[in-house]
């Protein structure tokens, strides 16, 4: 036994309660999303079918096994409403994953590069937006970018448009909504993998002959992939199954996977389908969250 | 016994402190040259150690950290445990402390086996290598931190705070943060906070490694100093063999896992049980060869590197042939001519012929390499006991190299 | 010193200034034009505190507000205290069966879409036939940033120098007591911030509340979403400038705190 092993023990013990809760609260819901979007749709309270009682006796619990099928997946895989959003998910998480690392990487390089005094301010002045409610930062957007809002009027009186442009109910206005409200979860691992970077390295690669511009490619930016690749994840797999954000700033006539749900669930009633839908995208998110599972371990539990 | 303590109390070597042209060797019987040859025995130890280590194991997976060892230290004793990094020496310290449990063997503290003893019931206490002090405590808080736990009444640890503010001369700090001190009174709050328990024994995981040379050896004298007034047991693990011979009584070296030899400072570094010892603590000329022929005590040794060199025999005496000749370079003198006291090679005075190679110069030796016709390099330094350089050589000076057979140790391969 | 590699360029200057205005000039407009007492929200009408009035009189929104409020408070207190309890055992457990289910349980949610998390949980309820309302957004929204805030302890946890613990059972405290006088008054910072997070987060969701509550308990930002769905509105402005203001003084009260508890020279991990 050692000094780590006499710890483990009331660690252990401690964990407990988080370990149920999550069981119970993460975990089984899952198992739930599952039977359900092998269910049919009934206009009942709850709306699906079959519901599984354990007091009915053990007949009728096969019989309702015999019920369960794949139906909604074969919609799921049939519909061309689905088949699109999912693509159209994957192409907006995508681009916007893309358009996110291309702005925050100069950010989080230029914090880097500050005098180490001001790296902890510009540090804040990332996260205290994160604090601020996202729905209000939407909503700050919107302000800006309706029919008679800030940018129309500043473009007018510049006349360089001459009519106001409408910005609101379009994918511009969606990708600078994602793009802001994810901003600062690209930035911050960027920033913590080349702020780590030992500054010397550059200085060698320059005093070997590399112009600061190849010293960025050959030595700054293959050191930062890892936290390119946190900030990447950290971003797309949220944004594939994002839903306020297009809702609100995009237009109507193509949704995301999200939306979709959101519509069979609230508006269709339709709660296997919208589970099947959830089962698919969880389905999607399954590589990019083990990959995301494994950098935040090796992260948080070091070498040891 | 009698002889065991005699040889404490003298703590000299052997008496061959004159040097080879004493004579005195010659006229001794051989009885008597052999006992004058033996390294020092280690000094009496009681009935029964404050601490004693029974054939601890300890494994981390594939690796024998510690294996199969057994050590035992006296009551007051300040015994340092040196070797390499990785030697197993923090983990046996760390098993003293209770940080790991032994997967072998029997750890008695005054004769009652606390192996299984978890740490904090332990009358062991330990001072970390980064002081592990409380960064939220002040240093009065850190100090009597193990007081309050011991449930000691309030005046009492009042009283016992001041006293190791006092012994740690860090009056008027008490009210500061660990984070509002130097890197040496760091060091002090953290030896006064291991001391305030009164433990039976202190254990100190490289103490002194995070301060600069300066304040490291004025720290060594205050460490030694505070050990002796207070008689408490030291254990000090460390790297620093330096460290090790200036502080410690005794010394034990580890390798893999194992006491590769106990000993005193001066039999350590004297009288070394292995070539791997003598190598590791200080500098030493090696050279291999063959023992030819024994008189008395003296053997005469072949080398292929040195020729034929003339030793006093160690006890306990070779068994083997194939031996190592072993000369430290502060042993071997140089000059122009070789020495002129030589009748007839009676008081084994080893003669090498050969150029400078190498000089440093370090302020108070100078160290030469010079190389023989064999191209062995033999290594000598010699202390600069004159302002001006009239003893110098100069590198491609032709020299002798020469030592006593006294001054030589003949280790088995 | 005139070109070297490492020093900041201009156009590091331009990319850090044009990112932070990119950050917070929306946010500023949007508290400007709450003061503005004209109607139109783009017409400039003069400072006025109109639209604050409004909201103080509109009772279906300052319930909506006291609803997410209390829903706030409880789960971060509940998600703070097993969050930490999870940090714990999760950087001093060791190895122990069912580790790698317990941090994927605990790291997905970070980055699941809240349309799943809502809708699973949504679906848990119904079939243990909870009434939906206070209670289970509470659940919810204490799952989702219990997660937060074991990430956030668990580093500060494993960053902390394991010595320090040793240190206080070689001088007398078993475990627990090592962890209650010496591991978590250092780690007090980490949970504040874990603590403001998950009271953020909680003010913030509209997703998962939507699934989770139950007919005539919205909170406050359901309420928003569905009045900015119908376009903008001065008293949305003015609710908005409120929930900064007091995120700000959460912000601040909370960096004080665990200024207070720790020791000097440690600031408050902010995320």
């Amino acid at each position: 036994m050692s000094a780590r092993r006499i710890f483990a023990r009331p660690a252990r013990l401690a964990a407990i309660a988080p370990y149920l809760w999550m069981v119970l609260f993460f975990l089984v819901p899952f198992a739930f999303v599952l039977k359900i979007s092998l269910s049919q749709t009934v206009i009942a309270q709850p709306p699906y079918t079959p519901v599984f009682d354990l007091t009915e006796g053990r007949e009728a619990l096969t019989a309702a096994f015999a019920q369960l099928s794949f139906d909604n997946f074969r919609l799921l895989l049939h519909d061309d409403l689905y088949i699109l959003s999912y693509l159209r998910s994957l192409v907006v998480a995508l681009t916007s994953t893309l358009i996110l690392l291309l702005i925050g990487y100069p950010i989080a390089c230029g914090m880097a590069r500050l005098p180490q005094r001001w790296q902890g301010v510009a540090m804040i002045l990332v996260i205290v937006p994160f604090w601020t409610s996202f729905l209000i930062r939407i909503y700050a957007w919107i302000n800006i970018l309706q029919h008679d809002g800030l940018l129309n009027k500043i473009l007018l009186a510049l006349h360089i448009v001459s009519a106001p442009v409408v910005w609101l109910s379009t994918d511009s206005a969606m990708y600078l909504g994602i793009v802001y409200s994810y901003l600062p979860f690209m930035i911050l691992p960027l920033y913590a993998t080349l702020s780590k970077m030992d500054a010397s390295l550059l200085e060698a690669a320059n005093d070997l002959g590399a112009s600061p511009r190849r010293a960025f490619w050959l030595v700054t930016f293959p050191l930062s992939l890892p936290g390119v690749g946190a900030g990447a994840l950290l971003c797309f797999i949220p944004i594939v199954g994002e839903f306020v954000i297009p809702d609100l700033l995009a237009g109507s006539d193509s949704l995301m996977i999200g939306q979709t749900m959101w519509l069979e669930f609230f508006t269709n009633k339709d709660w296997p389908v919208a589970s099947a839908a959830a089962v698919a995208l969880l389905l999607l998110l399954v590589p990019p969250l083990l990959l995301y599972d494994r950098l935040q371990r090796r992260q948080l539990e070091g070498n040891s | 016994m009698k002889r065991l303590s005699r040889c404490r109390s003298t703590a000299s070597l052997r008496p061959l402190s004159t040097g080879g042209e004493s004579g005195l060797k010659d006229v001794t019987s051989s009885e008597a040259s052999v006992e004058a040859a033996k390294p020092l025995p280690e000094p009496a130890a009681p009935d029964m150690p404050l601490l004693r280590i029974e054939s601890v194991a300890k494994s981390f997976g594939n690796f024998r950290a510690v294996d199969q060892l057994s050590l035992d230290i006296r009551a007051g004793e300040f015994f340092a445990l040196l070797g390499p990094s990785g030697c197993g020496k923090t983990t046996l310290l760390r098993m003293l402390a209770g940080f790991e449990t032994p997967d072998e063997g029997r750890i008695l503290l005054g004769g009652k086996d606390i192996a299984p003893v978890l740490p904090h019931e332990r009358p062991v206490n330990m001072m970390f290598q980064n002081y592990a002090l409380f960064p939220h405590l002040s240093v009065r808080d850190n100090i009597a931190f193990g007081l309050k736990r011991a449930g000691m009444a309030r005046a009492d640890i009042a009283a016992r705070v001041a006293e190791m503010v006092a012994l740690v001369k860090l009056e008027g700090m008490e009210k500061r943060k660990p984070d509002q001190l130097s890197g040496g009174q760091r060091q002090r709050v953290a030896l006064a906070r291991s001391l305030a328990r009164r433990p039976q024994v202190l254990l100190l995981d490289e103490p002194l490694a995070a301060l600069d040379k300066k304040l490291r050896e004025s720290t060594q004298g205050e460490l030694m100093e505070l050990q002796r007034r207070l008689g408490t047991t030291f254990i000090i693990v460390t790297h620093d063999q330096e460290e090790a011979m200036t502080m410690a009584d005794r010394i034990g070296v580890m390798d893999a896992g194992r006491l590769a030899q106990v000993a005193t400072p001066r039999n350590l570094y004297e009288a070394p049980a292995s070539r791997w010892i003598a190598e590791f603590v200080g500098d030493i000329n090696l050279f291999n060869g063959q023992v030819m022929s024994r008189d008395h005590s003296r053997l005469t040794v072949s080398t292929s590197e040195a020729g034929s060199l003339t030793v006093s025999e160690l006890w306990p005496p070779v068994t083997k042939d194939v031996v190592c000749v072993a000369i430290r370079p502060e042993k071997v003198k140089l000059s122009r001519r070789a020495p002129a006291s030589d009748e007839g090679g009676s008081h084994g005075i080893n003669r090498l012929e050969g150029v400078v190679a190498d000089v440093n110069y370090l302020g108070g030796v100078t160290t030469y390499k010079v190389r023989l016709e064999s191209g062995a390099m033999v290594r000598s330094s010699m202390a600069n006991t004159a302002r001006l350089d009239v003893d110098a050589y100069l590198a491609g000076q032709r020299v002798v190299a020469w030592f006593t057979a006294d001054d030589c140790m003949v280790l088995e391969q | 010193m005139a070109h070297t590699v490492t020093r900041i360029t201009r156009f590091n200057m331009t990319s850090l200034a044009l990112g932070f205005a990119f950050l917070y000039l929306p946010i500023v407009i949007l508290v400007i034009y709450s003061f503005n007492a004209s109607r139109l929200v783009t017409v400039w009408g003069g400072w006025s505190l109109r639209w604050y009035h409004e909201f103080f009189n509109d009772r279906a929104m300052l319930e909506a507000a006291w609803m997410s409020v209390s829903v706030g408070a409880v789960s971060a207190t509940l998600a703070t205290l097993l969050g930490t309890l999870a940090a714990l055992g999760l950087a001093r457990g060791e190895r122990f069966r069912g580790r790698a289910l317990f941090s994927g349980m605990l790291y997905s949610p970070l980055v699941m879409p809240e349309v799943i998390s809502g809708l699973s949980l949504l679906l848990l309820f119904v079939a243990l036939n909870a009434e939906r309302g206070f209670w289970t957004v509470t659940i919810a929204h204490t799952t989702l940033t219990m997660c937060f805030v074991t990430v956030i302890v668990q580093s500060r946890l494993t960053s902390l120098d394991r010595s320090l613990e040793e240190a206080a059972m070689d001088l007398g405290c078993d475990p627990v007591r090592a962890f209650l006088l010496v591991t978590l008054p250092l780690i007090v910072p980490a949970i504040v911030a874990g603590w403001m997070l998950a009271v953020t987060l909680s003010l913030d969701d509209v997703v998962i509340a939507s699934f989770t509550t139950g007919p005539g308990s919205a909170t406050l930002p359901i309420r928003i979403y569905s009045e900015v769905r119908l376009g903008v509105k001065p008293e949305i402005n003015a609710i908005c400038t409120l929930v900064i203001a007091l995120i700000a003084v959460i912000i601040v009260a909370a960096s004080f705190a665990s200024k207070l508890s720790s020791s000097r020279g440690e600031s408050a991990a902010p995320l």
